[in-house]
């Protein structure tokens, strides 16, 4: 990828609480220091997708402030971009033209864009799906392209909406190993929601977990050994794990969902 | 957009597989069903002509008069004889300027307001009522006020047919801002684009379908407009010269005028849709 190094941003939400007509859905006080991975862990409704949209700038905040490298961040623009839960491709444009998409909008000068397009595309595993259209591809090829159209926005902060919950287990291992790979290359700032407690486990360098709704962070774990293959094998693991899954509200010797 | 030319490509490269996979399941029985399904369609028009000759040929009477209908065959010489006037041409010309301009204006104008209104409120709030209120007026309504506003018969009719064209195409353009869905837009803002990006390439591409359905609901208003006003107040046009062959007593070239007149609105109607159809190649229900 012959992209520039953007390294991580410092993120800060202060005290922020952001509301819908019908009340309060989350309040949160957090700093994710630059590089740093975190994790937002929490049941469904709890207001996950709605901590992301404020940080991206996409929903105004009723008090507090959410802070990139020290500066308010409350309009959407480069610094965080942001992977959706929902299909946020552009259909009208092939997986390699939404890829381009994202390079027009920083400035790429056209001829550049096919080729990082191009590179970005293998990266994720699509090499040769470039010129489908969205609605030809399956719903873990459009979610792929739509981490490949983020990379290529190059964002300091990259916000991630349960990314892979929709891919099949093999997909997702190989998905999470790229996601670690490329913030190894940028050390990129990474917030990253998700249901899967191993998932969580395996790429956070934290974990909040977050009460239902409103979202308030219930415990911070911190893990013991980051991305490290095999991790999950060992003892501190499995004791985190059950930690997580008991703040969750599961019996852990039950079957989680 | 500039990859219009890569997509037929893509397409291509997987449909001799498809095609060939269909053409090996298909049993030979079911392809003479199609076949026979194909002409299915002019049966019905086959016996229309039919019964036309029938009640004409025998001046049939009976509560409807069909004693001074033209039967098929003196149309037929109708139609003979006008393709071979140019004046004829010159009629059906100046019918389809005044139709393209028309509408072209609605189209702009339509798109642009409906934008302007869906996407700001303030914008709603000044000019809704006013379309709320100009709507109801049947265009054909406003002849005599085309005849007195405007300095030529030509500006008139085609403000009276982009006024009636104006309306269907704002409002789909309308209901397409409401139905985008959100998640278009916050991508595309995250990634860096500002207003006027979001607009032309997230808004505008993203109402196509809307706005093409607005369209040929507009075109078949615009010539229903057209032809009225040429009835009144025309001095050419397929509308004018239909009218004057039947004030001529001309009564073959009556049916002619219209039959010119349905081949007109088929083949423009049939163009917006190919041309939507073109545009919107990325829906779910198009190709393959
Ligand atoms: N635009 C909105 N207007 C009003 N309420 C909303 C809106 N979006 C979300 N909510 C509500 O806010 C709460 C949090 O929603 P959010 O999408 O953040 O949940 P989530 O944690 O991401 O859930 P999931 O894991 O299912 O994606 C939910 O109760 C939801 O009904
Ligand atoms: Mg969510």
């Amino acid at each position: 990828m012959s992209t520039a190094i953007a390294t991580g941003a410092r993120v800060e939400l202060r005290d922020v609480r952001i509301d819908y007509a019908d009340g309060p859905a989350a309040e949160i006080d957090l700093v994710v220091e630059p590089g740093e991975v975190v994790i937002l862990l929490g049941p469904s409704g709890c207001g996950k997708s709605t901590i992301l949209r404020a940080l991206a700038g996409l929903q105004p905040v009723a008090a507090g402030a959410a802070r990139v490298d020290g500066e308010p961040h409350d309009h959407p623009d480069t610094k965080c971009a942001m992977v959706f839960q929902e299909d946020a491709l552009l259909p009208w444009r092939t997986a390699r033209r939404n890829v381009e998409f994202a390079l027009a909008m920083r400035g790429v000068p056209r001829r550049q864009r096919r080729g990082i397009a191009a590179g970005l595309l293998d990266q994720v595993g699509l090499t040769g799906f470039a010129d489908h259209l969205p609605r030809r591809l399956s719903g873990g090829m459009r979610q792929r392209v739509q981490l490949a159209r983020t990379l290529a926005a190059e964002p300091r902060v990259l916000l991630m909406d349960e990314p892979f919950g929709a891919l099949d287990a093999q997909t997702r291992l190989e998905m999470q190993r790229l996601l670690v790979s490329v913030w190894r290359r940028h050390r990129t700032t990474i917030l990253f929601v998700t249901h899967d407690v191993d998932e969580a486990l395996l790429l956070g360098d934290r974990v909040v977990v977050l009460t239902s709704r409103p979202a308030r962070a219930a415990r911070i774990v911190d893990v013991a050994r980051p991305r490290q293959a095999g991790a999950q094998l060992g003892p501190e693991f499995a004791g985190q794990r059950q930690e997580i899954l008991a703040l969750l509200g599961h019996s852990p010797d039950l079957p989680q969902s | 957009m500039t990859t219009t030319q890569e997509r037929p490509t893509a397409d291509l490269l997987s449909t001799p597989e498809t095609t060939g996979a269909r053409a090996a399941t298909v049993p030979p029985n079911r392809s003479r069903l199609r076949a026979i399904r194909r002409l299915l369609p002019a049966v019905p028009i086959l016996a229309a002509l039919a019964a036309w000759q029938l009640l004409t040929h025998h001046d049939v009477v009976a509560w409807l008069r069909f004693d001074k209908l033209p039967g098929p065959a003196e149309v037929g010489a109708s139609i003979q004889l006008q393709l071979e006037t140019p004046v004829f041409y010159r009629h059906v010309l100046a019918s389809l300027g005044r139709i393209l301009t028309g509408f072209a204006l609605a189209g702009v104008i339509g798109v642009l307001v409906g934008i302007a209104i869906g996407r700001s409120r303030t914008t709603a709030a000044l000019v809704r009522p006013l379309i709320e209120v100009a709507r109801p007026v049947p265009a054909i309504a406003l002849v005599p006020i085309a005849i007195l506003l405007f300095p030529t018969g030509e500006q008139g009719i085609v403000f009276i047919t982009a006024f009636a064209a104006f309306f269907p195409i704002t409002v789909a353009t309308i209901h397409a801002m409401k139905t985008l869905p959100p998640v278009w837009t916050d991508a595309a803002r995250t990634l860096g684009a500002n207003r006027w990006q979001v607009l032309v390439h997230v808004v505008f591409p993203g109402a196509m379908p809307s706005i093409f359905s607005g369209l040929s609901v507009s075109m078949g208003v615009a010539w229903i407009c057209v032809i009225s006003a040429e009835m009144i107040s025309g001095q050419f046009g397929v509308g004018y010269w239909t009218w004057m062959s039947y004030s001529l007593l001309d009564y073959a070239g009556v049916v002619t005028g219209m039959l010119t007149i349905g081949l007109l609105g088929f083949t423009t109607s049939w163009a917006i849709e190919r041309i939507g159809r073109r545009v919107n190649r990325w829906l779910p229900g198009e190709g393959m």
